[in-house]
Parts: structure tokens; C-alpha cells; sequence
């Protein structure tokens, strides 16, 4: 697997699994923040690639 | 309902055994303290996170004291626990840095001992009683 956007997403995975497990106690809530910190992760993963994007360097 | 290891403040010798173990084997401290459900969490996505950074080539990063960077990297490699040794011993995490995903393969298996680390400081403070 050489995809960036899929590596990044695999990593914001796992960070956001982590994340949420060790803040929140219930399931419920462990669910919601991961899926909000992924979709964060992620989220500004490609605006920084974006905002990145026209640099010459 | 049954009172669980964690609802109780552990003695100094067995919190920093708990915070070895948790240090050892991602997650064995919350399942030590009764915290079934996140050490369960913490062992699969830890030791998969770190598995994954080996299968993308990434290296595991000695204890170099001349270059700072380097043993920095190893100080957060080591954080896994035993998965590091086992790794080590198996020739595994030699790194292959003309490899696409070596730097993918090193930020993941760092950031899986650093957030072990974490793991350590929440077993920690469950034991003393304070979460």
C-alpha cells in the first residue's frame, strides 16, 4: 500500500482509536469522539495538503 | 456489582508494577485494573499500529547518544514494550530508506510507543485512584 491519502487515513485511525479509548469511558462516547477526531485527523490532513499544494518546494 | 481492581487505590509496588506491565504489553495495565474494554482497545491498535510501521518498512532506531535525533526516535520506539525486543530479535525493523513508506513506516511505529506511553500515565493515575 503506497497511497499517501490511505497511509494517512490508516494513521488517523489508529491515533483516533487510542485517543478516544483513553478520554472517554462509555462506548457510546468513545465512538462519537473517535469518529469526530478521524474525520478531524483527516479533514485537516488534506486542507494542509491543499494549503501546501502551490509551494515550489 | 462487583468493585473492580481500579476502584481501589493500589499500593506503590503495585502501581509500578501495573505501569510495567502496561509499559510491556499495551494495554495489560487497564486489563489488570479490571478496564477490560480499553485494554482490549489499547493491545489491538497498539500492536497493530507498530506491526503496521514494520510491514511499511520503517526502522527501528538504535540508541545512538552521538545523534540526539536518533536516540530520540529509539526513546520512542522502545515505548511499545516487548513488541521492540521480540522485533529486534527477529531482524525485523532493519528499514529500508529508499522504500515509499519508510517515513510512514517510522512515524507509525513512534507514535505507537509514544501513545503507549500515555497509556502507561492513564494506568497510572486509574491506580492511584484518580480517574
Amino acid at each position: 500500500m503506497t497511497s499517501h491519502l490511505a497511509l494517512m487515513a490508516l494513521f488517523a485511525l489508529f491515533v483516533s482509536i487510542v485517543f478516544a479509548a483513553l478520554t472517554r469511558d462509555e462506548p457510546r462516547e468513545q465512538l462519537l469522539f473517535g469518529a469526530k477526531l478521524f474525520a478531524g485527523f483527516v479533514g485537516a490532513g488534506i486542507v494542509a495538503g491543499w494549503v501546501l499544494y502551490p509551494l515550489p518546494f | 456489582m462487583h468493585a473492580t481492581a481500579a476502584d481501589r487505590v493500589q499500593s506503590s509496588t503495585t502501581t509500578y508494577l501495573i505501569c510495567v506491565a502496561a509499559w510491556a504489553i499495551p494495554g495489560a495495565g487497564h486489563l489488570w485494573l479490571g478496564r477490560r474494554q480499553k485494554g482490549v482497545t489499547f493491545l489491538i491498535a497498539l500492536v497493530l499500529m507498530f506491526v503496521t510501521g514494520l510491514w511499511l518498512e520503517g526502522r527501528l532506531f538504535p540508541f545512538e547518544p552521538s545523534q540526539p535525533l536518533v536516540a530520540l526516535a529509539a526513546f520512542a520506539d522502545v515505548g511499545i514494550g516487548l513488541s521492540f525486543f521480540v522485533a529486534k530479535a527477529m531482524h525485523a525493523g532493519a528499514g529500508r530508506v529508499v522504500a515509499i513508506t519508510y517515513e510512514y513506516g517510522n512515524a507509525f511505529m513512534m507514535v505507537a510507543g509514544l501513545l503507549n506511553m500515555l497509556v502507561v500515565l492513564d494506568a497510572f493515575d486509574i491506580a492511584q485512584g484518580r480517574k
